[in-house]
């Protein structure tokens, strides 16, 4: 910042499981430097109160305005559609913090399905449930400044985002594969020595390779890479055993609905398995 | 087997407990050991503690895409070809810090990490390798823009070369001209011998200090019958290379090739995830990122490989120049088998197969040069556009 006003941070909750959020929370050696550098105004998930602490109510809109907004979670109600748009105009920049807020999360399963019938067959009283259709990103309602990755984020790479912002540069965030995290880790390759399938090669960086150092293919908790090629994956995670459901099944999870992911039903086959029950 | 030989042999025959020595020797000698031991199914390169961590008996089944150990019964250590990393791995590291800054009462000052790198023995490099290292050398550390990291770690750099005995499935460097047979640039050599005769290494030295090391291991005088026996291992060895690229100008090959269809081919199966240059011993890009801490008093400047797969890579002003992966394949390709001559004055492969084994889709430098071949040399087609 150029003044000598302390930017004002507020972290803000949508449709999640407050994971993305508590990655904040973790950030237990680096916390108090970061109350030093902003003024946490809101953050419900740490405390009840809003602005700074002097008795003002805790409110879901919040006050505002911040200069950096941190927003978890997906749009799933009429409600979240009003606040994310309220959220946007009090703050100078905003940032989306994981999968559910970047890509809708693993509630955009309902994208894919019927909702009334899930609320039919989960509520006593699915009159009371008010609920859209889709579980949609910040991104299809309100313009995004940065979008951080994963299921849940990682903590170095969101205190890397907070920082390059009070320094206003831009974040070090490489959106290439995950594969470039194992070979500088020196793990070697899974799929090619133990003929494990692993998302790797189109996921989004950021993890640090975590899956693969423990001997597990990657399963695109930080959704698609820069730079995807979904047909050769595909190609190669049935060559590694995998059938067209478990292919389907791995990429729809936490990056369900995201749109780089639209060709999976024609690659999958099941475009033309829908196309023949039709008939 | 005796006592040291006396200094003056040039070569000479050590067993098992020579190979022990050798390692302990080196490492008395104030050298960080790397060489091959197996973790997490592979043969990786690690420091040694003692030579019982290499690894005898194990070999490797490899083919595009696929690497699998292999038990074999002769208990040989250097029956592998080509792991999952090279020694750039050590000579021209992933991650360097290459300053810091710090700010205080408005003043900037910057420190470089003047701490000398280690002293490192490579135990194994293979005639491929040797290759690739000198190839780094001319990029890396002679030249306007030699870099001081890599000359800080190879200058002392210890290199001992096994010749190939057991050349993989994805093997080619017979057609590059770098092996079986190890060529210059290395301190001592191995021949490994594992057969009725016993498990045996013919060494010789290729420097000063090479014949110093030699000198201080438990070994004996070699003869004709042994240099033979070795010869022989290592010629069967260049009859059994698995793969082979076309022998043809390379150079004007790419040059000639660059609106092939073919591109458009391997585009549709390349992942651009970037494994093949990470495992590439000759390929040296790098990025930088300059990271700050929280209180922006503090800065530091990192230098990271990168890989021409990456879109970021070509990031200019408004965008990447090779957004594509066509453009992106097109570009590692003939740069690494075309440019690289203009540029270095050489081939940038040196035919170890690594792109090949470690492309989780398979694909296939040779085959890909070959199809381009293929195209270049298609028959006359009356004036109608290639295909």
């Amino acid at each position: 910042m150029n003044d000598d006003r302390i930017p004002t941070l507020a972290v803000w909750k949508f449709a999640s499981c407050d994971g993305c959020q508590l990655t904040l929370l973790d950030c237990e050696d680096e916390l108090l430097g970061l109350a030093e550098r902003v003024r946490i105004s809101h953050f419900l998930e740490m405390s009840g109160a809003e602005g700074s602490g002097e008795g003002e109510a805790a409110t879901l809109a919040g006050v505002g305005p911040y200069d950096l907004s941190l927003v978890e979670g997906s749009v799933t109600t009429a409600e979240d559609a009003q606040r994310i748009r309220r959220i946007r105009q009090i703050s100078r920049r905003l940032v989306t913090i994981g999968a559910c807020a970047t890509a809708g999360g693993v509630q955009a399963l309902r994208n894919f399905a019927d909702v009334a019938q899930f609320r039919a067959a989960v509520y006593a009283h699915p009159e009371y449930i008010a609920t859209l259709a889709t579980s949609t990103p910040i991104s299809a309602h309100v313009p995004v400044d940065f979008e951080l990755r994963g299921c849940p984020i990682d903590r170095r790479q969101l205190l890397e985002v907070i920082t390059a912002y009070l320094a206003e540069r831009k974040p070090n965030i490489s959106a290439h594969s995950v594969c470039f995290e194992c070979k500088v880790r020196g793990t070697t390759c899974i799929t090619v020595a133990h003929g494990t399938p692993c998302l790797g090669p189109v996921t989004h960086a950021g993890c640090g390779a975590i899956c693969p150092a423990y001997d597990r293919g990657c399963y695109g908790c930080f959704g698609p890479s820069n730079s995807l090629n979904l047909e050769s994956m595909v190609r190669q995670l049935k060559h590694d055993g995998m059938n067209d459901q478990d292919v389907m099944r791995v990429f729809r999870t936490f990056n369900a609905a995201s749109p780089e992911y639209a060709a999976l039903p024609t690659l999958t086959g099941q475009d033309a398995a829908a196309e023949e029950e039709a008939r | 087997m005796s006592a040291p030989m006396a200094p003056a042999a040039d070569d000479a025959v050590i067993g098992r407990e020579g190979l022990a020595a050798l390692v302990d020797v080196l490492r008395a000698r104030g050298f960080t050991v790397i060489g091959p031991t197996v973790r997490g199914g592979a043969i990786v390169l690690d420091e040694l503690e003692s030579a019982e961590s290499l690894p005898y008996g194990w070999g490797v089944e490899l083919e595009a895409g696929q690497y699998r150990l292999r038990e074999r019964a002769d208990g040989a250590a250097f029956a592998n070809a080509a792991g999952p990393q090279s020694w750039k791995t050590f000579l021209h590291p992933a991650r360097v810090r290459q300053w810091r800054a710090e700010r205080s009462d408005g003043q900037l000052t910057f420190e470089t990490d003047d701490t000398p790198p280690p002293r490192f023995a490579f135990l194994g490099v293979r005639p491929c390798d040797l290759r690739a290292i000198a190839i780094q050398d001319r990029v890396l550390a002679t030249g306007r823009h030699a870099d001081p990291v890599y000359q800080g770690r190879r200058s002392g750099a210890f290199l001992v070369s096994v010749e190939c005995t057991e050349p993989g499935a994805t093997c080619f460097c017979v057609s590059m001209g770098t092996g079986p047979a190890a060529g210059p640039g290395y301190d001592l050599v191995l021949t490994e011998l594992a057969d009725e005769g016993g498990h045996r290494f013919w060494i010789r030295s290729g420097s000063p200090e090479g014949a110093e090391v030699l000198a201080e291991l438990p070994g004996r005088i070699a003869d004709d019958a042994i240099r033979e026996a070795a010869r022989e291992g290592v010629s069967a060895a260049a009859d059994r290379m698995g793969r082979a690229m076309p022998s043809v100008d390379l150079h004007r090959l790419m040059a000639g090739t660059l609106e092939a269809p073919r591109w458009d081919d391997v585009a549709s199966r390349c992942l651009t995830c970037g494994n093949c240059t990470m495992v590439c011993p000759t390929c040296f890009c790098t990025t930088t990122e300059d990271v700050t801490d929280l209180t922006g008093d503090h800065a530091e400047r990192w230098r990271l490989w990168d890989s021409c797969f990456d879109l970021d890579h070509s990031y200019l002003h408004g965008g990447p120049v090779r957004p594509s992966s066509r453009s992106r394949y097109r570009q590692w390709l003939t740069h690494k088998l075309g440019t690289w001559y203009d540029q270095f004055g050489s081939s940038g492969c040196v035919g170890c197969g690594r792109c090949i084994v470690w492309c989780p889709v398979a694909i296939d430098i040779t085959e890909e040069a070959a199809a381009l071949h293929d195209w270049a040399n298609r028959p006359a087609d009356n004036g109608a556009a290639p295909e």
